[in-house]
């Protein structure tokens, strides 16, 4: 059937199963947005209140679901505004299309008015991008897009469409829903020498990150850990892969890593590293990084094996398929006096918890415990990024996949609102955000969003008038010089909630923390708690900058 | 530092340059030279990168080249089993006393004069790029106004091709 571009664009995204997609209009994609408005009843689009919001929005959709996200915004300031966004999704794989209006092709290249060279600024930043420059591409193009957004490692991709496209008239027929690429298979002798290394491993620990999460691997890894009797660690991305209830699970490692599992990755004589990048906020310094272990490395990504450490065996493939595989040359055995020394770890850091948080005070602890009351096995918890977000990844518990929605790579701070948002969305569940008063301060214009849209999103604020994080290290590192750390703010957050119009709570004490936290979950949609913890917390353990795991700092005297 | 060439099969395509370019900057390699240009198919270009780097920075090149989407094969072009030319266009000073040296200089590396003005003579050479090196070392002290190089291109010997089946050289 003949149909407009911008008609098009919109059918394609249908085809390719997009449900939800968020955005915000202006002058060059007011084609495509008046094609989504014909099409309402079978597109649902989300509005924010800016772009960045819409594109973490996006994010925390695919991330919560393992669908494509997708994002829509103008040209010029719309699209470099989805900039913050795209590349957070990129450092974190997350599968994204995004859909950009431009000017016109004869008015390219002239410094028209909101005229942006955004697929020259998002080529570092995307897993590709492309440029309409023919209608007879157009839907093939965004068709591709969502092919490569899934394919392999996911990533963001992003369609740039000059307005004389969305206008041109042209055929359109639907077709299916473009398929992953396929993988190619592991090599066997890979195989039977990671057996090999394995059985003759005394000491073996599995090291996870969010590539386990978007392989689906979880059961399998379990599976190993059992038959090759080793813990399992995780990156900040790989949490939720693993119920935190496997006695196996240690928790997430590295610079502000559980202690069991940090030291538990320093002591191993083997890592299987399985869909984790060894990034540097999760090995410290690599050059004394598991200096005593072999190191096997499974990614779907090829780049990535040999990338930050140097693998002692590097096996490409999908995740979940490698550890099949591997599961039927791996012989059973046990290492008791290995899975003895884990246990001894896991009881002193038991201990350390303990002496760094009152368990009966107000502190980030004790509220995350509080909050976990509340939620169920499918709440999605998303954070912004700082200590609070350390906090979260350190003490809340998960049960599923795709539960645990943070900013990893990039750290962004801003992108918790948008992301549970879309989170919410995307899973109809009530959404938990934990964030801190600096991260919310940066995007809270998104509670616009989550008013009108009723998304069911839970703010908890861990408010301490600083940017705690920065301040921890200034505490450490730079002589208490609180240089710009101080948000001496007279910000009333829960004024702030009520003025755009949702619910607001205000927990200062102990005592009020339960209460509280009783009648805010029973708001529906959106509701914002502002609890006041102590500027003093610390996220701790800690490997310091440029140090390894012997240098962890595990109590707040020692410095 | 040790170096290497790299050919790459890419999409003929507008911004492929700059990707598979901007890839090396972000990831902080270097590039010596690098030349591009259309093969026997239209649908392709070939470029030619000459980069210095040891094993691992020489593994990610390739590998992170591999994972674009613009680009159809990379092979590295090992020296036993590659030709490679590179060519240069050098204007020198063209002076009575010193033509003579500089016109059997030529003719020794087997160059050209394209081009004689009564204050300039334009050499070509071509050859691998040791030999251009030390032409341009020979003809400096003549006076050497500007010059042109274009890199190196590079094909594999014999019965192999690059758009065939991809390198083992991986995980």
């Amino acid at each position: 059937m003949l149909l407009h571009g911008a008609e098009i664009v919109v059918e394609t995204l249908i085809e390719q199963g997009c449900e939800v997609a968020f955005g915000y209009p202006g002058g060059q994609i007011l084609n495509v947005y008046d094609a989504l408005y014909e099409r309402s009843d079978r597109i649902h689009h989300i509005l924010t209140a800016h772009e960045q919001g819409a594109a973490h929005a996006a994010d925390g959709y695919a991330r919560s679901t393992g669908k494509v996200g997708v994002v829509i915004a103008t040209s010029g300031p719309g699209a470099t505004n989805l900039v913050t966004g795209i590349a957070t999704a990129y450092l974190d794989s997350v599968p994204l299309v995004a859909i950009t209006g431009n000017v016109p092709n004869s008015l390219i290249g002239r410094d028209s008015f909101q005229e942006v060279d955004i697929t020259g600024v998002t080529i570092p930043i995307t897993k590709h991008n492309f440029i309409v420059k023919n209608i007879s591409d157009l839907a093939d193009t965004i068709r591709k897009a969502f092919e490569i957004a899934k394919s392999g490692r996911p990533g963001p991709v992003l369609v740039d469409i000059p307005k004389d496209i969305q206008v041109a008239v042209y055929d359109y027929e639907p077709q299916e829903v473009v398929k992953k690429r396929e993988e190619r298979k592991p090599k066997q002798n890979k195989l039977i020498k990671a057996a090999a290394m394995i059985a003759d491993s005394e000491r073996p620990y599995i090291y996870i990150g969010g590539g386990s999460i978007i392989s689906g691997a979880s059961e399998e890894i379990i599976a190993l850990a059992n038959k090759i009797d080793a813990p399992i660690g995780s990156t900040l991305m790989g949490l939720s892969a693993i119920p935190t209830s496997e006695p196996r699970f240690l928790g997430m490692e590295g610079m502000h890593g559980q202690f069991a599992s940090s030291i538990g990755q320093k002591e191993c004589d083997l890592i299987l590293a399985i869909g984790a990048r060894f990034s540097d906020r999760a090995t410290g310094n690599v050059a004394k990084y598991a200096k005593e272990a072999q190191i096997i490395h499974v990614d779907i990504d090829r780049a990535e094996i040999d990338k930050n450490i140097k693998s002692t065996l590097g096996i490409g493939g999908d995740i979940k398929e490698v550890l099949q595989e591997l599961l039927l040359y791996v012989d059973d055995k046990k290492n008791p006096e290995w899975m003895a020394r884990i246990e001894e770890l896991k009881a002193e850091e038991k201990a350390q918890l303990e002496k760094n948080f009152d368990v009966k005070g107000l502190n980030p602890y004790t509220l995350i415990k509080e909050v976990q009351k509340h939620v169920t096995v499918n709440t999605p918890i998303a954070t912004d990024v700082g200590q609070h977000q350390m906090w979260a990844a350190q003490y809340c518990e998960f049960a599923k996949p795709r539960t645990f929605i943070t900013s990893g790579g990039l750290g962004t701070m801003g992108f918790g609102l948008g992301a549970a948002i879309g989170a919410a969305v995307a899973t109809k569940e009530k959404t938990v955000l934990f964030t801190g008063d600096g991260s919310f301060g940066m995007n809270l214009n998104e509670l616009a969003t989550a008013v009108s849209n009723n998304a069911p999103v839970v703010i908890i604020i861990m408010n301490n008038g600083v940017l705690g994080m920065v301040r921890q290290w200034q505490t450490l590192f730079f002589n208490e010089h609180y240089s710009q750390t101080v948000l001496e703010r007279k910000t009333d957050f829960v004024k702030l909630a009520e003025a755009f119009g949702l619910k607001g709570f205000r927990i200062q004490t102990v005592d009020e923390l339960a209460p509280v936290l009783d009648e805010a979950f029973k708001v529906e949609g959106p509701v914002l708690i502002d609890c006041h913890i102590d500027k003093d917390e610390f996220v701790l353990p800690m490997l310091p900058p440029g140090g390894s795991f012997e240098d962890i700092i595990v109590h707040k005297e020692v410095k | 530092m040790e170096k290497f060439v790299i050919a790459v099969l890419v999409n003929n395509q507008a911004g492929v340059l700059t990707r598979v370019s901007g890839m090396f900057t972000r990831r902080g390699f270097n590039i010596d030279s690098l030349t591009v240009g259309e093969t026997e198919d239209h649908k392709y270009s070939r470029m030619t990168i000459t980069a210095p780097g040891d094993d691992r920075i020489r593994h990610q090149i390739i590998k992170q080249l591999k994972k674009m989407e613009d680009v159809v094969e990379v092979k590295i072009m090992p020296d036993y089993e590659s030709v490679k030319r590179e060519l240069a266009l050098i204007k020198i000073r063209n002076k009575l006393d010193s033509r003579g040296e500089i016109l059997s200089a030529v003719d020794i590396f087997r160059g050209k004069i394209i081009d004689f003005s009564p204050n300039t003579l334009c050499v070509e050479i071509t050859g691998d790029t040791a030999k251009i090196d030390a032409f341009i070392t020979v003809v400096r002290p003549y006076g050497i106004l500007e010059m042109c190089r274009t890199g190196v291109v590079s094909l594999q010997r014999g019965c192999h091709y690059l758009n065939s089946e991809l390198e083992t050289d991986e995980n």
